[in-house]
Order: structure tokens, then sequence, then C-alpha cells
């Protein structure tokens, strides 16, 4: 293999191991003397614990030891959360329960034993004396007087009550001349799949008193820090390894009880401990996404100016704080309001509510999907009702183009955009004029087709420190990088971001190629284990390129700087007149004096020969702290057709034209983009989470929960503009969310589109061909009315 | 989740198999592609304490004439089935109905033994079978039997077979010439399962719909001939009036047994009843010519 370039479409390097069953996951690390464990979860979703019987499961076969919530309660100590909100409510979280379960799968018990099968099996003698109580699972309700409570700490449920806004909305909508349209919409909560489920193994050393924990996140340093701060272990004594991870969607940026558990169960019997968790249990057990109940309301001109928005939401958190809770459906949300438009005034109320359900956590796009799909449903809806067309409405609105930051209504800073360029070329690629033809026809011949369009902006590469403490994180948000250059010119790289499906191995080495001049095979990617480098704040939010990339761009900067320096003295020449290019230091216009990047790092360790001053060895670490959060936006078209007898919606076209910035890898992005597209259409479409009333998940398997799947995508068709970030010295922006984050409101704008002239003005999602066929019966039978009305008349 | 405690036999020959059976009548459970009993037994809804696979027995996988009809050995996977050219020409709807259960990684495992002794309520496969006709071959250490397949499927995840019989073969009758068939199938969008699958088997002669056979799947408790629609049909010319007419009545058979679930309502498992049994009427009709 070659160098690469920075824009090369490099092959993943990861894939040859990874597809053919040669990756390294949690489950398949076997440590000697491992033992098994399985967890009692709640089948309720609110009941206090009368007793817990372990007897039965306590003799079986092949059971070591069974703790209870109550057993463990003093070591376990409570989950921390990770981002604090003014008066934020923060009842105990208790990795196992021992007075009162809250949510079907809350845990109660765990029993180890010698195989996972044994475990399991044990795991269902164990009689938990259930008193049962009423449970709520709607989150508006739940705030009522009269709702069943679930924590003391939390009046009415309510964790939080946030707000945000700027402007003055109230003021501006008294003009005579503005509308307001109102419309409650359901964001509905969603359950994260990703590829592998958690799974976690501890392995303390009694001898050390060291502790490992193998486990599927992130986050893998937040772990660390966490485990250390919640049980008390010293953090020098902590490693935590995520190896291969097998996808997480923000699913795995929490710190689970789990994780907590294991390490206790192993520090007290002295062996290794694993837990894999089964699909059924992720269900309940990892953090769900979404579930926002919204009251919104547009406001603006007949003539499409749109003067501001007003949202008031029930954002349904689960049983318990989980580690980002309070930063999900505030700051991602509200901050996002305006969108790529003027927007002058924009009023936002955010209540966190506690629900009998499983704790609701980031989920691929965390807040910026809700407040996308709110904004660009209204300004569709908002065209609609005005009689204008939705690309002309958005044109109208749209912020002018910025290189180098645009301060906007919700108090934020976009880094730099060209919204109404990349519209152009969205609708370039497109042919809207062709298709308003087409749909007129297809009307005619009795087809339900409609086109939808999503011009959204996000925000991503979190964070600038500073600003992320002062909105309530606890903790930094930067990156770190460590390059060390081995004696023979190879690579090892540390990249504190913790990829999970991203192909960091190949985007990383190709930025070390590109920059270094050497061979993408010389260059080895390591990530996800605290002991090989500095501490790091791992993958969410996609940021690893924003962030954890540029500190890796900082680090090559300044390995270059010294051997620049190193080759310049061994070449005895001016560093001034010395050039690096192609892997190679040359004295410029003498053409036989020159070094390999190779030869220098030799020289680097060997020693014999340095600099006044210069220390051996070769290697840097840097930490990279962005100004600012980075902005990406596009926009996304699609065209669905309708089956009027089933109701059934099919994907014709989808166009998506992201601008991301800088391209790195853009195979690679074109993947993001692809895998997220099809995140937000199967919630546009498929994907919900139901509960009962009394809190049982309905949709708990793969057989009841519908992902999306392949034969329901057209060939997408992406592309993109670039306007490059000033905000890291790489000029790239996040291209992890944006699939998901713009597609749900293109494919519901589209569905609305196609029902539009039978007087359809919203649907929730998903648009199950029940609800379209509904939609469809029900606005004819409102149509017939009102002709037998006219009739009558 | 894992499954509980069982023993595990992979006898190479049907009496082995037969014998096992019998002598662990009631606790055992035979093992064909295992697409439908794994899942329940990990799920821990099935807890078999002995599995017979039948896997390892040769000569139960072959599609072959058989007289004027079609033999099947019951371990024939649906890829077998979806890509045979004797099952593609004598019985396209089979063939095609194969090609739409979940996946190729399903299609390479499960096989129609199994989906007809498995009886799951959602399954094609029962409902293609009920509309060609037939029966289904079964055998126990001692003996075989013929069981017509009008009165295979029982109830829910119930057939007429004996806890101590294997399904060796599915027998199908010749299709007599002027004969149309087809299967039109609407997915559950997370298990790919029928939320309504009609089969449609239509015999024109003269103009005049002599001989209809209509199976629904997904609807109802199990597949069930659609017996009103088929009368509706049968003796007329299939104008587009009579066709609709006979659908509307599709679901009628299972209107006592409906599903109603999170991806379907009763209410509109009959409208998709009605509407996919029009389409397979249609097509069953415009093939028969």
């Amino acid at each position: 293999m070659a160098t690469a370039l920075f824009g090369d479409s490099v092959k993943r390097t990861e894939d040859p191991r990874l597809i053919t069953g040669r990756g390294k996951y949690v489950d398949d690390i076997r440590l000697t003397g491992m033992t098994h464990m399985a967890f009692v979860r709640s089948p309720y979703a609110h009941a206090n614990i009368r007793s817990v019987d372990t007897s039965a499961a306590a003799n079986a076969p092949g059971v070591l030891t069974v703790f209870t919530g109550a057993d463990l309660q003093e070591q376990l100590g409570g989950l921390p959360v990770a981002w604090l909100l003014p008066d934020l409510k923060q009842p105990p979280h208790p990795p196992l329960a021992y007075e009162t379960v809250r949510y079907v799968g809350d845990a109660v018990a765990v029993v180890v034993a010698d195989t996972a099968y044994q475990a399991a099996d044990a795991a269902e003698l164990v009689d938990v004396d259930y008193e049962i109580l009423p449970a709520i699972v709607n989150a508006e309700a739940a705030t009522k007087d009269g709702a069943p409570q679930l924590h003391s700490e939390a009046e009415n449920n309510i964790a939080w009550d946030w707000n945000i806004s700027g402007g003055d909305y109230d003021e501006a909508i008294k003009d005579p001349d503005v509308i307001v349209i109102k419309q409650r919409i359901v964001n509905q909560r969603l359950i994260p799949n990703s590829m592998e489920t958690r799974g976690v193994v501890a392995d303390f050393d009694s001898g050390r008193g060291n502790l490992t924990l193998y486990t599927s996140t992130q986050i893998p340093h937040f772990v660390k820090l966490l485990y250390s701060l919640v049980t008390g272990h010293p953090e020098q004594k902590i490693r935590v390894v995520a190896p291969d991870v097998g996808g997480g969607f923000g699913s795995k940026i929490s710190i689970y009880a789990e994780e907590i558990v294991c390490g206790i169960v192993s520090k007290q019997l002295g062996r290794p401990v694993k837990w894999i968790e089964s699909r059924s249990e992720a269900y309940i057990a990892t953090t769900h996404g979404r579930d926002h109940i919204t009251d919104v309301e547009i406001a603006g001109k007949k003539d499409g100016e749109i003067v501001g928005i007003k949202v008031d939401v029930y954002a349904n958190i689960g049983a318990y704080l989980s580690t980002f809770a309070p930063l999900v459906p505030t700051w991602l949300f509200g901050l996002m309001l305006g969108g790529v438009y003027k927007m002058p005034n924009v009023v936002c109320r955010v209540w966190g509510v506690f629900t009998n359900t499983t704790p609701v956590d980031a989920y691929r796009g965390a807040g910026r999907p809700e407040a996308t799909f709110l904004l660009e449903r209204m300004v569709s809806r908002f065209a609609q009702e005005i009689g204008r067309d939705p690309i002309a409405v958005r044109r109208k609105n749209m912020l002018a183009s910025h290189k180098n930051g645009r301060a906007v209504t919700t108090g934020v800073m976009y880094d730099s955009g060209d919204y109404k360029g990349n519209l152009n070329k969205a609708l370039e690629i497109f042919d809207y004029r062709g298709f308003r033809s087409e749909q007129r026809a297809a009307r005619r011949a009795g087809k339900l087709l409609g086109v939808g369009i999503s011009t959204y902006i996000e925000i991503t590469g979190a964070a600038p420190s500073a600003v992320a403490s002062s909105l309530g994180a606890q903790a930094g948000l930067w990156e770190s990088s460590n390059v060390r250059v081995h004696p023979t010119g190879k690579i090892t790289v540390y990249t504190g971001s913790s990829p999970h499906g991203q192909g960091h191995e190949t985007t990383l080495a190709q930025l070390v190629s590109s920059e270094l001049g050497v061979p993408m095979e010389d260059v080895e990617v390591l990530h996800g284990d605290t002991d090989q480098g500095p501490f790091g704040v791992g993958t969410f939010g996609s940021r690893s390129l924003s962030v954890g990339g540029a500190a890796l761009f900082n680090s090559l900067g300044k390995i270059k700087a010294k051997a620049h320096t190193l080759a310049a003295h061994l070449l005895e020449s001016d560093p001034k007149f010395v050039t690096f290019e192609g892997g190679s230091f040359a004295v410029e216009d003498i053409p036989d004096k020159s070094m390999t990047f190779q030869e220098v790092a030799g020289a680097a360790y060997g020693a014999a020969n340095l600099p006044p001053g210069m220390e051996p060895g070769l290697e840097e670490i840097s930490f990279f702290d962005p100004t600012n959060f980075t902005w990406p936006f596009g926009t996304h078209i699609c065209v669905v057709e309708i089956d009027e007898d089933t109701g059934q919606v099919s994907l014709v076209r989808y166009v998506a034209v992201d601008d991301v910035g800088n391209v790195l890898n853009p195979m690679i992005v074109d993947g993001m983009v692809h895998g997220g597209v099809a995140q937000g259409i199967g919630q546009a479409l498929t994907e919900q989470a139901v509960y009962t009333d009394d809190g049982q998940l309905l949709s708990g398997s793969l057989m009841d929960y519908a992902l999306p799947s392949a034969d329901m995508f057209p060939m997408l068709e992406v592309d993109r503009t670039v306007t490059p970030s000033p905000v890291n010295p790489l000029g790239v922006k996040g291209a992890g969310e944006c699939g998901t984050i713009a597609a749900s409101p293109a494919v519901m704008n589209a569905v609305i589109d196609a029902l539009a002239h039978l007087g359809v003005k919203h649907m929730d999602m998903p648009a199950t061909s029940e609800k379209v066929w509904r939609a469809i019966r029900d606005a004819k039978e409102t149509q017939r009315a009102a002709r037998a009305a006219a009739r009558r008349s | 989740m894992v499954t509980s405690n069982f023993d595990y036999f992979a006898p190479t020959t049907l009496d082995e198999a037969t014998s096992l059976l019998s002598r662990y009548r009631g606790e055992a459970k035979v093992l064909a592609g295992g697409h439908s009993l794994i899942p329940m037994m990990k799920l821990r809804l099935a807890e078999p304490t002995v599995l017979v696979d039948i896997g390892k027995i040769d000569g139960l996988s072959y599609v072959r004439e058989d007289g004027d009809g079609v033999a099947i050995g019951s371990m024939t996977t649906y890829r077998e089935l979806e890509t045979s050219s004797l099952v593609k020409s004598r019985y396209p709807l089979l063939a095609d109905a194969a090609s739409k259960v979940a996946d190729l990684q399903v299609r390479n495992r499960g096989t129609i033994g199994g989906s007809l002794a498995h009886s799951d309520p959602a399954g094609d496969l029962p409902a293609v079978v009920l509309a060609i006709g037939g029966s289904v071959v079964a055998r126990t250490r001692r003996s075989s039997r013929e069981i017509s397949i009008d009165r295979f499927q029982v109830d829910l995840l119930t057939t007429a077979l004996h806890d101590n019989e294997i399904i060796t073969e599915i027998k199908l009758p010749a299709l007599p010439s002027g004969t149309g068939t087809a299967y039109s199938k609407f997915h559950n969008p997370a298990s790919h399962y029928a939320i309504t699958g009609v089969a449609a088997v239509i015999t024109v002669s003269g103009g005049t719909c002599t001989e209809a056979r209509i199976a629904v799947t997904g609807a109802g408790d199990k597949a069930t001939r659609a017996r009103r629609t088929e009368r509706i049909l049968k003796g007329k010319e299939l104008t587009p009036a009579v066709i609709r007419r006979a659908a509307s009545r599709a679901a009628a058979e299972v209107q006592d047994t409906l599903n109603d679930d999170i991806f379907a309502s009763a209410e509109y498992r009959t409208h998709l009843t009605q509407v996919h049994a029009q389409r397979a009427i249609e097509e069953a009709a415009a093939a028969a010519g």
C-alpha cells in the first residue's frame, strides 16, 4: 500500500479483519478462570421489592454466588450524571435496585456461574417478591397531579424545567400580518440496535489490586474516570479497554450499571467475570432515544417570511437520569431551532420527565433530529398553509453565506456555511421543476407521489470545553492524540477517540500518511485502551475527525517540526533550506543531500548526533480543544409513492447533498451518509418503541421492532458542497449524524406532500402503512362529507 | 438469551429418528432448518428437553415428478424451491412465495417440512400448499400415512401431526390445464412474515372459472381456505366485479381469529386481506388465460 493523501477514498483497512470474523469483541475475550454473570431484571415497570429469595439459585448447578442489590448497596454507589442543568433533580440511581424497581429491565440481582447457560438457568430461580405499583409511561401525563411518582426528589416527575429564547416571540406575533400555525408533534421513542450488543469482562488482579474492564463502549476513558468516582477504586489502578466495538449510535456513551457491577463482583470473587447482553436484554437495558411530545408554533407572514418558532417539549427521560440525558433534549435540541433561517424569534421550554421506561439518552443525532424534524416539518407546513412552494419559503428565509462565524438567535455562532449554494446544487441534481410536472401527471393517473425536502444544519464536534462547561458539562470535551515514531520509522498512533464502526484506523492512518509521506501500512492506529495512551474523551456527536483528527494533526505537526530540525542538523543545513516532501527531507538545490523520514527517526533514537538541547526520541502528544463547534448543513430531497390501497410508502428517489467541510476520505463519508439516511428513514417509516400503559415493552425484539431493511431503499444519490470549517486545522466538520438528522423530515414532508391534495397536513412518525391508509380514508371521508354539505346548501 | 438444557441427537436414518421420537415421545422436538424453533428456544418460549436434528438424514431433500404430480422432500429448502425449474413451471406461486420468505440466509436453511410442521400463523408455505392441494406424508417408526392438506393445519402452531411423526414428503397434485396461480403478500416490516398473504390457484375453462382454491395466511390463527371467496368465483366469468366481490369475502373465514398487533389492527388486516386477495386472484386469473 502506498502513501495516501487527504481526499483519497482509501478502502477501510479494518474491514478484512471485521468481515472475516477475525475482529476481537468483548465476547471474544476468554480469560483463565473466567465466570459468567446473568442479571435478574424486573418484569414490572414499577414495584417495591418486598424480598429476594436467592436460595434456589445459589444451589443451582455451577452457581458460584448470587448478589442482590441490598448485598452490594454500599460498594456499588450510584450512577452519576455527566451534564448538569440549573435545578436538576438527581434522584439516586443504584446499579442494582434494592428498594424499588422503576422500569421493566431494572436489575435487582446477579447470578455468577461457571457457564453463561448455568447463570441464565439460575437467574430464573431467583424469587423476587414484588409489590406492584401503578406505572406511568407517557411524559406529559407523568407531570399531571395524581400521576404515579417515581422519585421523591422530583415532584410531578419533573427532573428539569429548562428554557432558551432569543428575540421576542410574543411581541412578534402581535403583528396583525403574522399568522401562527400550531401543531402537536410526537417524536417517537427509538431503540438503538448496534450490531454488537453491550458486554463487559471485568478482571480484578488481587495481587496488584488492579482492575481491567473490557467493555463495549464509546467512552473508555470516561468509564475509567467514572468507575473510579463511583466506587472509589483508584483511577491509576483501573484499565478500561474498548476492543472492537460493533456499533453504538450513542447508546454506548453512558456509564452503565453492568460495568460497575461486573467490576465489583470480580473484586469480590477474585475471578474474571463476563456478562454479554442478549438482544432481548438490550431492548430493555440499553438506553433508548428521542421520545418527545411537543407543542410547536411557527409564525410568519403571507409573503413567506418566518418570524419565529415556539416550542414546548415533554422529553421522556425514562426511569433514571442516564449519563448525558440532561444534555440531549436541551442544548443539543434548543440551540438548533433556528436552523439555516434568519428566524429572529425563538422560544423553547423543555421539561425532562421521569417515567417507568428504559432511560433515554443519545441516539444518532441526539436532540438535533428532534429539533430539525420540528423545524423542517413546520416550515413545509407553513408553506402549505400560505399556499407557497416549500423551497421558495426556505430560500426567502435562509441565512446568507458566511466563512467565519455567524451569530444566530439561539445565541450560538455557526462556523461557516453556504446554505443557498448547497440548496441550489441539490435542486439541480434533483430537477425540482421536472418533478412537479411529473407529480401533476401522476395525480391525474390516480397515483400518490410526493416530494419532501429538508435543509438542515446541525451541531457537531463537541466541544470547546469552556463553553461546554458553562452549559453544564462535568468534563472537558477536547481530544488527545499520541504519535510514537519507532526507531525504524514505523508509527503507532494512539487516539483518544474511540471508534465503533467509523473507520478511524483507516482515516487516521491516512492522515498520518498524508502528512508524513509514509506508507499507510507503516501506521498502526490504536484506540480504546486507557493504558496505551493519554486520557481521551471518545467518539460521539460526530467529533472524531474535527477534534480527535485535529489533535492528531497537531501531534504530527510537532513530529514534523522536530524531525525537520534534526534533519537539518544532520544534513548540515539551515532548517529554512530544508524541504520535506514525499517522506524525505532534502536540502534545496542540493539533490544528493537528503534523508528519509525513517532515517531521521532512527537518528532521533540513536541520539549520536542531536542538536544542542534536543531530547532523544520522536514522540509527541497533543490535546486539541476547538474554539467552536462545527456546523455541517445540507439539503436532502426525497420522493415517495404511496399505494393507495394499502397505505404503504415506497421510496422512489433520495438525493442528499451535504456540506461537511473538507473531506478526508469521501468513501467513508458516503458510507456514513448512507447509514445515517437509512436510520433517519427508519424513524420516518418503520421504527417505534411501543409500551403498554403499564410499562411493558411490546416492541422488544427484532421481530417486533421494525428496523429499515435494504429492500426499502432506492440507490441513494449522494453529493456534497464544501465549505471548510475555520475552527479546526483540517477544515472538517462532523459527518456521522447528518444523514439521520436530515432524512426523517425529508421523508415525512414527502409523505404529506403526496397526500396534501386530500387535505392531509400532518402525520406523526412512523408513517406506517396502517397510519397512512387511515389518513387517506379519513381525508376522503372528510372530502365526501364536505361535498355532500356543499350540495345540500 | 440462551436456551434451557436439552439433549441433542443427530440421527442419520429415518428409522433412528423416528425411534428417538417414540422413545422421547412428548419431550422431543424435530429440528429441521431451525429458523422457527431455535429462536423460540432462545427466548425460552419452547423448552424441549430433546432435539432430534433430521438434517443429517440423506434423501429428504428433492423435488421430483411423482405420477402426474410432484413430490417434494420435507427437508427441501426455500432456496431450492425458489430455484427449482420443476416448481417454477408447475407451481409458480410456490417458487414465488419461497422467494419472499425472509432473506437468503434464512431461505438457505428453512425447509418446506419445517414450515408446515411449525404451522406459524403467518408462515407463507402453509397457505400456498393449501391452495395447491395435496397431502403431507408423515412417518412413525412403524408406519407411514398421508394427511390431506385440508386437514393438516389444525390450530395456532398445531397440526394433525402426532408427536412421534416426521414429515417426509409433500405430495402436490397436477394442476389442470388452464390453471393460473399467484401469491400476494403484505409483509410485516420487522419480521417479514405475512401480515396477510393470499394464495390463489384458479382454473378457467371456456371463459368460466371451474376451480378455485384460495388460502389466506397471516390474518388469523392458521392458514385457512377462503371458501366463501372460492364459491363466488366458481362457475363464473372472472370479471373485475366478480373478483372484487369475491375478494371482499376473503377474510370471512378468519374473522373470529383475526390477529391484532402493533403493526396491523384487525380492521386493517381484514382490509389488507381483501386487497391482496384481489391482487392474487387477478394475477392467477390472468395467468390462467
